[in-house]
């Protein structure tokens, strides 16, 4: 049977909801609509006059091949952070769901990175491979490697990735060992006693059970890496070398506030919020299906 | 993030607007930490203390972009600063706003303060002025790209340290002598856009851009990828990939090399003086920048970088007295002197060079005039006088980029120029059509 709290009139709910609605209206759907506004013109800097451009701006942008090269590159960026940060954790959450002395420990040190904000992590990374000072650039030297992320666009994607994988290793570490020690010990022994060995146990019970803690984790982690690893890329690389870490988030700085071209900004904020809204619908209509609950 | 700066903004003008109520203040947003900072606010205070009737309040907002930024929200929200120090390549940007800044000559002509244009060096003015000759704004900190060299390294090397350097030519030989006696870095460079293309071509006499380099008009048109610039890149190209040249980064990180005494010769600012100073533990030189004696018999004066001071609108007629006098302080001989000194920025009026002269700090610190005498030694051609693009800043990100495609041998210095030409007017005629 049915088990519903209904109200009477329409009034009491409407109130209920009201702050949310409010919250919702004043901090979201107001921005959101200044700035699909905005990107319908071509203003002055200074707000002094504005020109209707029509959708000129989307027009400008997307007949410009640096910017649709740019979503090539958010893709790749993204798809590495993703697969970096996760994979990462993954592993080191396995490990210490297996420990059984020192495992408080392990993972109050796992955790602190994520307390590092990403500016600071991009520069203490930067500070690694400087061309010039880095400890790792000088030991690469030793090796015969000559590292120089300045010139080499594959090593500062890679460097960017790293930067902003690491801080979010934590983050997923902790959701990962949650989500592993919330698996009933009597079903993995259960597969033991069977004689499954560890990967059959892991492919047929640990990672089904973990979909739903991996699913969550996919979505943050890709919107994360497209709207938050902008500190990173700025302190470390500016974009550069070339446009070769350029992601669309960056780009709107760069228009915007290097740029002074507000317009153009605007309407890359509305493609923005395009990407993410398709994306959403893709994961949890596509990708949910597989998660076991 | 528009609403939270000029938030913040608006704090900051409330939270300062507390002290000294009798004076008249004057708000004067900058973009200097550390030693400049400090020397900032010791000319305000000077200024402060000479006089009763004003009080400038100084206050920084970050670096260049971010001041820029600060000012431009703080316009939006009705709260902007009486003075506003922007970088040279927001000048376009500036000039494009009117009704948002006051020109610097009308400030004084409103508040009756004596102003003679005149008194000012034109290679460093000129780049402030508008086409009819007014002043728009105040130079405040200028410097331009000289030749730095690592005089022991070249003894190591076995070559002459006062060999003649004032060609590109020379400069190539040298290079290649450098490489042979396994010199890592036999050269460096900061700000490559503006030393290597931007004053390159002034001082080379060829245009960077049509319309006077965008002087007589916004619709202007890049124009940097012609012969002289595209040999110059094209050689550059060549010492990179031979390891002659080592780019270090798009703004000044290849100073930290230069005075680690790893490079032996190093282009950069003039302004460069002061660390270089501080942390060079070898024997170094200033020299002229070099020109390319293929492209023209002598050179003709390069051009500034640094900031200048624009007055905004909106504000009261006490306020720009105020301004007036503050500006007319900073323009005196003995500040300005002083600050040239301090700091190896240029001198914006040409009796602080004449008195720093007669002061004797060119005789006691060789080489500090160079850059003065590179500014002035001819008088500014269409071509050398400065430039005015909007988007600037921007165009410079793209020139970097296609540089850098250039140092990692990907592509061609005609393919790179052309492209970020190309690009570039894209963005100009933005510009064009938003200051419309």
């Amino acid at each position: 049977m049915e088990k519903r709290v209904t109200f009477k009139g329409i009034w009491l709910p409407l109130l209920l909801v009201l702050p949310q609605i409010l919250i919702t209206a004043i901090f979201f759907f107001y921005p959101a609509g200044q700035a699909i506004w905005q990107s319908l013109f071509i203003p002055d800097p200074f707000g002094l006059s504005m020109q209707w451009v029509g959708l000129g701006n989307f027009e400008y942008l997307l007949s410009d091949r640096y910017y649709r090269a740019s979503f090539v590159t958010t893709a790749v960026f993204s798809i590495l952070v993703t697969v970096v940060s996760m994979g990462v954790a993954l592993y080191l959450a396995i490990l210490a769901d297996r420990l059984i002395k020192g495992s408080g420990t392990y993972r109050t040190l796992l955790i602190w990175p994520y307390a590092v904000a990403p500016a600071v992590a991009g520069v203490l990374w930067l500070f690694m491979f400087n061309t010039r000072v880095g400890v790792v650039t000088w030991y690469l030297g030793l090796l015969g490697y000559d590292w120089n992320h300045v010139l080499n666009e594959g090593e500062a994607m890679g460097l960017v990735v790293v930067a902003s994988a690491w801080g979010r290793i934590s983050y997923n570490f902790l959701f990962f060992l949650a989500g592993l020690q919330a698996i009933p010990k009597s079903v993995i022994e259960a597969a033991a006693i069977d004689g499954a060995h560890f990967w059959t146990r892991f492919r047929t019970i640990v990672w089904p059970l973990l979909s739903p803690t991996t699913f969550f984790l996919l979505v943050v982690n890709i919107i994360y890496a497209f709207f938050e690893t902008f500190g990173v890329i700025h302190t470390i690389t500016s974009g550069g070398p070339q446009q070769a870490t350029t992601i669309l988030v960056y780009k709107v700085y760069s228009d915007g506030f290097v740029g002074q071209d507000l317009g153009s900004s605007a309407a890359q904020s509305v493609i923005l919020l395009f990407i993410v809204s398709i994306l959403t619908v893709v994961q949890f209509k596509f990708i949910e299906r597989r998660v076991h609950y | 993030m528009k609403h939270t700066i000029s938030v913040l903004a608006a704090a900051a003008v409330l939270g300062s607007a507390q002290s000294a109520m009798a004076q008249t203040e004057v708000e004067f947003w900058h973009a200097f930490t550390g030693r400049l900072g400090e020397l900032v606010a010791e000319q305000v205070e000077t200024f402060n203390n000479a006089q009763s009737d004003y009080t400038v309040v100084a206050t920084h907002k970050g670096n260049y972009s971010e001041t820029l930024n600060a000012g431009i929200a703080a316009f939006r929200a009705g709260e902007q600063p009486d003075i506003l120090m922007v970088f040279e390549v927001g000048t376009a940007t500036m000039m494009a706003a009117k009704g948002a800044v006051k020109p610097v000559y009308q400030v004084m002509a409103d508040a009756g303060a004596e102003f003679d244009q005149s008194k000012y060096i034109s290679s460093v003015s000129g780049y402030y002025t508008s086409p009819e000759g007014d002043m728009l704004s105040l130079p405040f900190n200028s410097s331009t790209p000289v030749l730095w060299v690592n005089r022991n390294k070249l003894q190591e090397a076995g070559i002459d340290p006062d060999t003649d350097l004032s060609t590109w030519e020379q400069v190539g030989t040298v290079l290649g002598q450098l490489k042979d006696a396994g010199v890592d870095c036999p050269m460096t460079t900061a700000w490559q856009s503006w030393i290597h293309l931007e004053n390159l071509s002034a001082y080379h006499d060829v245009p960077f851009a049509t319309q006077a380099n965008g002087f007589d008009g916004t619709d202007t048109e890049l124009a940097f990828n012609s012969a002289a610039q595209v040999a110059h890149i094209g050689a550059m190209g060549e010492w990179a990939q031979d390891g002659k040249f080592i780019y270090a980064g798009r703004r000044n990180e290849g100073g930290a090399n230069f005075r680690a005494g790893e490079c032996a010769l190093f282009t950069e600012s003039s302004a460069g003086y002061a660390g270089i100073k501080s942390e060079a533990q070898f024997e170094f030189e200033v020299r002229p920048l070099p020109y390319w004696s293929a492209v023209a018999s002598e050179p003709q004066n390069t051009i500034i970088g640094g900031a200048s001071l624009w007055v905004m609108e909106g504000q009261s007629d006490e306020e720009y007295k105020g301004v007036a006098a503050f500006l007319n302080f900073l323009s005196s001989p003995e500040i300005q002197a002083k600050w040239h000194q301090d700091t190896g920025y240029l001198p914006i009026t040409s009796e602080a060079g004449d008195l720093t002269r007669s002061q004797g700090f060119y005789d006691a610190n060789p080489g500090t005039d160079i850059a003065v005498i590179q500014m002035t030694a001819k008088e500014p051609t269409a071509n050398s006088k400065g430039l005015r693009l909007g988007s600037f800043d921007q165009i410079r990100g793209i020139i970097d980029e296609e540089l850098e495609a250039v140092w990692a041998g990907d592509k061609d210095a005609q393919t790179a120029l052309d492209s970020a030409v190309e690009r570039g007017n894209a963005l100009l005629r933005r510009f064009e059509q938003a200051s419309r």
